[in-house]
């Protein structure tokens, strides 16, 4: 008897299962973008087929568009081109895109929640790892790789080996100063970067319960950070409240009938996970990490952890080398340690919510002289409310460079990139060696912190920042 | 997709743990549209210094001549990260057709398999131990009997994979071809569904 929210979509989208084998798993959104797709369309069309079910994939360039001059034709010719592809790919088969240009274009892990096209119950892959963000709306959502975007192109399934389950709770109320970043980040730092692999996650309780909705998509996003297949929360009144009213939202009575349909999607009081994490929302501190996978996170206050203290071998090596990276040193605090660059944006934090933040801190004041600090807004739509609501006025005013939606220098594909040896305090998902550049150093850290450094020019722990024209 | 039964070859180590896509190949070589040519800058930053291909840096393994084969044995948690699929096409453009790890991230496990490349799973005994042996042993990877051997020792290990995917990995079979011969069902479950 299905009783976990995973295994109500789960079973509900199962068209059939191979015996020994994996199930076909029927999608009800795909959306693609145009790093991961040109191949399953040449794939798809060398077999003599069209997409099978075109209505149910939503594209957008999101990964490989200059954040500056958007409105000019792409410089480099190998990102022109790819996103050329995309266009004449998505006219060939009939896909709605929202391209460079489009009032909806923007990263493709922002646009489907905020155009109301995620919504509770459904499944949705994506050629790219963070579509566990749509999770947080109560539903299957998982990266996939391009033999697999074939797939959905050809049949509209994947096969899938059903995931075990997992559930995190987090009960109590954060400290100050804490934000969704912080939880996920604690999070990943206890269980590490490969902590919940194979395993797909429900976050629930009630800090849980208590987060905005893009609060919950920071959290969900970096479910793959700890290895999972994709994290989920249950849809609740601020989930409806959310989509309510949004561009491709259901209206009037299908309106009703869904939401009726959507409250069911909870897990029984009685559900039984393979595995169950306990937090308490108390303990959890402004994070920031200092190694080079996500797990390797700290307490903004705390010291590095020392690697002669670790007894696993593969561990402690692991330690040294991404210190080596990193240019720190175990048993020091980062606190006060210059940085030269801040990135703010990513689908982790490029939210309206995420620019809040930013400007609740930096509003008044100005960076400091030594960092450069970009911001990048996850979506034209999330561009245009910065614009509304005066936010992009403070960033300007602040000394914030402010760029067009994209994916940027999230992850060094196109020309925003982080120069080696750099340290960048960035609000992205992964401090990979080299993800934001070649050489560059990687601090992963919440708004909050992101924004403290850019005023400081230094690793700040936001509660200590003073008032303005103290 | 190129099938595979038995492959017995050198292999070529690298210890390291948490060995992510964008080491594999890094996001700035993605922008190609077709599934050619990615080996040529498979673990590129590790590679090569300063980016310069004339420059490549002599610690790192693929660049020690000693070493050669079909085999990749790699630390724990091989392939987290991005979920992009350049890294299962860099690996086999490169030559590889086996990795063997303690552990892999489930996306990657994925993107190899469909492209014909085995991830092996063995213990962190049986790892350390192929990662003490020379440059010049061989391992044998049988699909068919779920076993990875030492050849020198007669050392062995059974690896899992699921029956579906051992039939398609023996027969050069791929998901697609399943999925379409699937197609009425999956037509019939829409109907049903009331998509």
């Amino acid at each position: 008897m299905a009783n976990t929210l995973f295994d109500k979509i789960w079973d509900r989208h199962v068209v059939k299962s191979i015996p020994d084998g994996p199930s076909v798993l029927y999608i009800d959104k795909h959306f693609i973008h145009e790093v991961t797709s040109p191949q399953a369309f040449s794939g798809i069309e060398k077999r003599g087929l069209k997409v099978f079910r075109p209505k149910q994939v939503v594209a957008t360039a999101d990964h490989n568009v200059p954040t500056k001059d958007q409105h000019l034709p792409i410089k480099e010719y190998l990102s022109r081109m790819q996103v050329e592809k995309l266009t004449e790919n998505c006219a060939n088969h009939n896909i709605e895109l929202y391209g460079l240009g489009h009032p909806y274009q923007g990263i493709v892990h922002i646009i489907g929640p905020e155009l109301g096209i995620t919504q509770p119950g459904m499944t949705i892959v994506c050629g790219d790892s963070h579509t566990s963000t749509h999770g947080a709306f109560g539903a299957i959502a998982f990266g996939i790789g391009t033999s697999e975007v074939e797939m959905v192109f050809a049949s509209q399934c994947v096969l899938q080996t059903k995931p075990k389950s997992m559930r995190i709770n987090i009960e109590g109320e954060l400290p100050p100063g804490v934000v969704s970043k912080d939880i996920v980040l604690y999070i990943i730092a206890k269980i590490s970067a490969a902590g919940a692999t194979g395993y797909f996650v429900e976050f629930a309780g009630s800090a849980i319960r208590r987060l905005s909705m893009e609060a919950r998509m920071t959290i969900c996003n970096m479910s793959i950070e700890m290895g999972a297949r994709g994290g989920m929360i249950a849809p609740d009144e601020t989930t409806f409240e959310y989509m309510k009213g949004r561009r491709f939202a259901p209206v009037g009575a299908e309106w009703d009938r869904k939401v009726a349909e959507w409250k069911e999607l909870v897990s029984a009081d009685d559900a039984v996970f393979d595995k169950e994490i306990f937090i308490k929302a108390e303990d959890i501190q402004p994070m920031i990490t200092y190694g080079t996978n996500p797990g390797l996170g700290i307490a903004v206050n705390s010291l590095i952890p020392v690697a002669e203290t670790i007894p696993d071998e593969g561990e402690r090596k692991n330690l040294e080398k991404a210190l080596a990276y990193m240019g720190l040193t175990g048993g020091k605090s980062l606190i006060g340690m210059p940085v030269q660059h801040i990135f703010i944006g990513s689908c982790t934090n490029a939210r309206i919510e995420d620019l809040r933040l930013v400007a609740g801190v930096v509003k008044g004041r100005k960076k400091n002289e030594h960092v450069q600090v970009m911001i990048v807004p996850g979506s034209q739509q999330v561009a245009r409310q910065a614009h509304e609501e005066g936010l992009d006025q403070i960033f300007i005013e602040a000394g914030f460079e402010i760029r067009q939606a994209g994916c940027s220098a999230c992850l060094g594909m196109n020309e925003d990139k982080i120069p080696a040896g750099e340290y960048c305090i960035s609000t992205s998902n992964r401090n990979f060696e080299g993800r934001q550049g070649a050489g560059a150093r990687t601090l992963l850290a919440s708004p909050l912190t992101a924004a403290a450094a850019a005023i400081t020019g230094v690793v700040t722990d936001i509660r200590d920042l003073p008032p303005v024209n103290s | 997709m190129e099938k595979l039964e038995v492959l017995q070859s050198r292999f070529y180590p690298l210890p390291a743990e948490n060995v992510d896509t964008d080491q594999i190949i890094p996001a700035r070589f993605l922008k190609a549209t077709t599934r050619d040519g990615f080996g040529k800058n498979l673990f590129r930053d590790w590679r090569y210094l300063n980016d310069n291909e004339q420059t490549p840096k002599p610690d790192f393994v693929l660049n020690q001549p000693q070493y050669s084969g079909q085999i990749l044995v790699a630390g724990k948690n091989f392939g987290s990260g991005s979920s992009r699929e350049h890294a299962a096409w860099a690996l086999l453009d490169f030559g590889f057709r086996v990795i063997i790890s303690s552990f892999f991230a489930d996306i990657f496990k994925n993107n190899a398999l469909n492209n014909g490349v085995l991830p092996v799973q063995v213990s962190e005994q049986f790892l350390t131990r192929i990662l003490q042996l020379g440059p010049e042993a061989t391992l044998t990877v049988n699909v068919a009997a779920q076993t990875v051997t030492i050849d020198e020792t007669g050392e062995q290990e059974t690896f899992e994979i699921n029956n579906y995917k051992k039939t398609c990995l023996i027969n050069g079979y791929d998901d697609i071809d399943y999925l379409l011969s699937v197609r009425a069902e999956i037509q019939e479950y829409e109907n049903l569904a009331s998509h």
